[in-house]
């Protein structure tokens, strides 16, 4: 299973749906494209993690740099996702504290603090 | 000896093949169906950062996995041959400071935070002839 990436735009949001397997073959693929997202003056992202079906660490990096490059233009970054053995990575390491982490992308998109 | 031993190039596209090898046999000596999915994450931490450091130190050498089933236990054992004196060191060369090197660190530091996270019983050990991680979890069968 590779990785699937595709964007679209709600209001002033850029929506990245991720599928498949974020692991260290694939996680550049989705670093080149939130890099590209924040050259192109897109800073308020939501990455949509509901059809993801493995995250490591490699993944967590690529976007804690995304949030790193967001917030240099003050930009957020809001992850969306219900999937218990997705949230545990973000748990166990600390990250629920540093990512919003929404239960739908509406909801994302509509949150503003 | 293993009960199945892997050993393969230090290239990030054959992580997903160890993780899969890893949670067959896993699946086979007992673990627990509800502990595969943190098996398959452990191991695959394990192996990303021994391609990491055989990447970094330009090692030619394979890494390796030995994937053990013991009597009421299955050990995963992955192993590195990337010289260093102590754990987490970095490697002699590598330039400091670039956005993409902090990153990568912190992708290293953060593997092996997933792999203590997951798994209660974790040697990690580092020397002059490489390092490994081993992994151990309790079966049913």
């Amino acid at each position: 299973m590779d990785l699937s990436l595709s964007t679209r735009t709600v209001g002033d949001r850029t929506v990245v749906e991720v599928g498949g397997e974020i692991d260290v073959y694939t996680a550049p693929k989705l670093r080149e494209q939130l890099v590209e997202l924040v050259n192109d003056g897109s800073f308020h992202l939501v990455v949509d993690m509901e059809r993801v079906d493995f995250l490591d660490s490699t993944g967590l990096g690529v976007l804690v740099g995304g949030l790193k490059r967001v917030r240099a233009h003050e930009g957020s970054l809001r992850l969306v996702c219900n999937q218990e053995r997705i949230l545990k990575i973000f748990r166990i390491t600390g990250l629920t504290e540093v990512f919003p982490i929404h239960t739908s992308v509406d909801e994302a998109v509509a949150a503003t603090d | 000896m293993a009960t199945v031993e892997l050993r393969f190039s230090a290239l990030p596209e054959h992580v997903r093949t160890a993780r899969l090898v890893a949670a067959a046999v896993a699946r086979r000596a007992g673990v627990d169906e509800a502990v595969l999915d943190e098996v398959r994450l452990a191991v695959g931490e394990a192996c990303t950062r021994a391609v990491g450091l055989h990447q970094a130190a330009a090692i030619p050498a394979p890494v390796r996995v030995a994937l053990v089933e013991e009597e009421k236990q299955f050990s995963i054992e992955v192993g590195d041959e990337a010289p260093r004196s102590a754990p987490g060191e970095r490697v002699p060369g590598a330039p400091p400071g670039s956005g993409e090197d902090l990153e990568a660190e912190g992708e290293d530091e953060m593997g092996l935070a997933v792999i203590s996270g997951l798994v209660d019983d974790v040697e990690v050990t580092a020397g002059e002839n490489g390092g490994s991680i081993r992994m151990t979890w309790p079966t049913t069968a």
